[in-house]
């Protein structure tokens, strides 16, 4: 196939990723910002939705400092700002330009999830959008990224084009949950005094909400919210969609297929195999040992690495 | 007959402070949003499946519990007064049984006639000198509260057996926080998401076995039971196997369910299931419910069952009447929530003073629970206060009679606009081995009727959520 097709199909399945993740870091912000501060509440949850969101730059380009942000510049800058490179209208804008490049690659249930959506986008006002709007473009894109994920699954043909989307959904998921983890790291270190109080539990409960994996974990752990466990969600257990560590078990077996497939092997599956193996052979209390902090952000950089090696090996 | 009170407006007509925001926005929002809104509400309780059955009624296999779109608004400092009530009435609850079903000091003191236990229907013989792990019997409360003006609140039942409801405490609030984000960035409400995990790690703290992770299920009658969505939602928030009689079996004094990977050992069952049908080798035998042996295994101490066996001793409304001095029986402390004032009917100057005055009492059946077989006297006509009459004369002892309170008013969304209903507050209390977890509010009941003080959802009461104001 076409570099050029491989490279549409994997930005596509990204933005519609991004977009659902956004979405997720919206709604429970919203949440968080409605807590008495005893809770944990916070006034300044707005910069760091801008941090996890990877637009701070882009934020601060338009509104100055990032102190700036509030809920209203954060919430309109991230959900339908076009000026926003990768607010949620631009991520349906620039799903929609690379799914009509390549339409004859996709099938036609996939089109119309993602035309459809554009369309409906095109209903919601230019102004700021008031909270119920917001909560109803919301529940919107999160019912977009689930229409379109369902029509590649059920609709699409086992071959590189299904290999090149999944490689895209699951990179872009892969950066999203480690950003989160970056963001709020600090909330998962043990803490001397008074761990257990509700103040954790809310920060701890709104960041599984965050990877909708509140109600998972107690499936999982059959435990009271606890932070290490927390950490072990989201890293290393390869039962949860969104935990580092199926993202990685998922990104090796696509880029298996793929290298199957072309009959060769190259730098992308040697680097999503070891940082595989690096998911898989150590427990949460290793992570926490070499540092929390350190571990996520070698992640971060070794995800963009692998993202750079898959440009390389195929898309260019 | 003196004004109501309204937890709006005051028995004057002047917005309480913690509803001013509240009320200039009702003041402002057109009335088609709010008729839009509590149609989408509707719309998402179906979708979701929240819905109950009423018993013995046809055609109404599934049905909604009213929601009122009007959240109901209690103050911090309301609620630490009550928080700290609640927590002293189950303290004196499990003491009473803990104590009726082994010293009985309380009846050797005089401080509760022997009769209201022994005669007690829900009276369990099997309990005497059983053991429970750390002494607590209701791990799991509902306390009924009445509200007559700004400072006094009543409790007006104690529920200690299944109580029911959390459900809607914890799905209203997620539907508000969908339909109503504007009025939460305007008030800043105590979050009630807690309570799942505050619930498993009270009924995971109650384990029998030390050491060795314990395995919790929720045992419920079966899909065809009332409250079976709740189960379901419980054992989901959870984490834990929703179980029916049949999952489990006993096998030496020990509780498994049976597993696709073979049978597993069960050590903490919150059931939603009566005494009486828990085991048809112990209680009734014809239910099929149960589980043959649970409750030699019981017995034995490996298995926990929450609530406990036998805690309807503490929980019908002649040994309500009881409850203040219960309290100072054991704790020596004065009641922080007074009771209703109760007239004992099986008490001859009682009975003649309730004959005397039918007609502006309320007359309760002792062992009724759902808003079934009462009298409201100042809503009832000749006859059916006549009917009661003879009722009480047949049996005086089945009855108790409360003044007809006049119960607080909340302002709801009724077919003429926003409207004060009657209301009442059921906060859920949790007792683990290690501590009381109480999450801020509980579930308001409304009566949809104007003027009706009937709340029960089986006689078409709804709910609301209920918002406790951090300062």
């Amino acid at each position: 196939m076409l570099s050029r097709t491989a490279d549409n199909i994997y930005w596509l399945a990204r933005y519609v990723e991004r977009a659902d993740c956004l979405a997720r870091i919206l709604d429970v912000a919203q949440r968080l910002s409605y807590l008495p501060v005893t809770y944990g509440g916070s006034t300044n949850e707005w910069s760091s939705v801008l941090l996890t969101a990877g637009c701070a730059d882009a934020f601060v380009e338009k509104h100055g400092p990032i102190e700036n942000a509030t809920e209203e510049n954060v919430v309109s800058f991230l959900a339908l700002d076009p000026e926003n490179p990768t607010s949620i209208r631009n991520c349906f804008e620039v799903a929609r330009t690379n799914a009509r490049s390549v339409r004859t690659a996709l099938t036609s249930e996939m089109w119309d999830a993602i035309n459809a959506s554009w369309i409906e986008l095109r209903g919601f006002p230019d102004r700021a959008l008031t909270r119920e709007e917001l909560t109803r473009f919301l529940a919107f894109v999160k019912e977009t990224s689930l229409r379109f994920d369902g029509a590649m699954h059920r609709t699409m043909l086992r071959n590189d084009a299904f290999w090149f989307a999944r490689t895209g959904v699951h990179m872009e998921r892969a950066d999203n949950t480690a950003r989160i983890l970056d963001v709020k790291y600090h909330v998962l270190l043990p803490d001397e005094e008074q761990v257990g109080g509700p103040l954790d539990y809310f920060q701890w409960a709104s960041i599984l909400r965050s990877v909708s994996a509140l109600t998972a974990f107690h499936w999982v752990y059959r435990d009271s919210v606890k932070p290490w466990l927390v950490a072990d969600l989201l890293i290393l257990n390869r039962a949860m969609p969104r935990s580092l560590a199926s993202c990685y078990e998922n990104l090796a077996n696509s880029l298996d297929d793929i290298a199957d497939a072309y009959g060769r092997q190259g730098p992308s599956q040697r680097l999503a195999r070891s940082i595989r193996a690096r998911l898989t052979n150590q427990s949460i209390d290793d992570v926490f040992h070499t540092g929390l902090h350190e571990f996520i952000s070698e992640f971060i950089s070794d995800n963009n690495k692998l993202g750079a090696e898959i440009t390389e090996q195929y898309l260019t | 007959m003196r004004r109501i009170f309204d937890e709006m407006s005051g028995e004057d007509g002047a917005i309480r402070s913690a509803y001013e925001t509240l009320s200039s926005w009702l003041d402002k929002v057109p009335r088609e949003v709010l008729d839009q809104r509590r149609k989408e509400a509707e719309f998402i309780f179906r979708r979701i499946g929240i819905t109950f059955a009423v018993y013995g009624e046809q055609n109404s296999q599934e049905r909604l519990i009213p929601f009122d779109i009007v959240p109901r608004i209690i103050t911090n400092q309301e609620w630490a007064g009550l928080s700290k009530g609640l927590e002293q009435r189950v303290k004196a609850l499990n003491l009473y049984i803990k104590d009726v079903y082994s010293k009985r000091e309380v009846l050797r003191a005089g401080i509760v006639p022997e009769d209201l236990v022994y005669k007690n229907p829900a009276f369990r013989p099997e309990m005497n000198g059983q053991r429970v792990p750390h002494d607590l019997y209701v791990h799991i409360a509902g306390i009924d509260i009445v509200r007559t003006d700004p400072d006094t609140f009543y409790v007006l039942e104690d529920n200690a057996r299944t109580p029911s409801g959390v459900s809607y405490m914890l799905e209203n609030r997620e539907i508000m926080l969908r339909l109503f984000p504007e009025l939460f960035s305007m008030h800043k409400v105590a979050p009630v998401d807690k309570y799942a995990d505050d619930l498993l790690a009270t009924l995971k703290s109650l384990s029998p076995r030390a050491g060795s992770e314990p395995n919790v299920a929720i045992l419920t009658p079966g899909i065809y039971n009332s409250a079976y969505y709740e189960h379901s939602f419980l054992a989901d928030k959870l984490g834990v196997d929703l179980v029916e009689g049949r999952d489990l079996f006993v096998k030496d004094n020990v509780v498994f369910m049976r597993t696709t990977e073979g049978p597993k050992r069960v050590d903490v069952i919150y059931r939603r299931l009566d005494d009486d049908f828990l085991d048809p080798l112990a209680f009734r035998p014809d239910s099929v419910l149960g589980v043959p042996g649970l409750m030699s295994a019981y017995q034995a101490g490996n298995v926990t069952l929450t609530n406990a066996v036998g805690t309807g001793v503490a929980d019908d409304k002649a040994v309500y009447s009881y409850m203040p001095d219960i309290i100072r029986f054991y704790l020596g402390e004065e009641p922080l929530l007074p009771n209703v004032p109760t007239w004992r009917c099986r008490e001859p100057e009682h009975l003649k003073y309730v004959l005397d005055h039918l007609e502006e009492l309320v007359v309760k059946e002792v062992h009724g629970s759902g808003g079934y077989g009462m009298l409201v006297g100042p809503k009832s006509d000749k006859a059916q206060i006549e009917v009661f009459r003879a009722k009480l004369k047949h049996d005086p002892a089945n009855f108790i009679a409360q003044p007809t309170l006049a119960l607080s008013t909340c302002p709801t969304l009724v077919e003429e606009g926003v409207a004060p209903r009657h209301v009442d507050l059921r906060p859920f209390i949790l007792s683990g081995s290690d501590r009381v977890r109480i999450v801020p509010g509980g579930l308001t009941r409304v009566a949809m009727k104007e003027g009706s003080l009937v709340v029960n959802s089986s006689q078409g009461g709804g709910t609301k959520d209920t918002w406790v104001l951090d300062a």
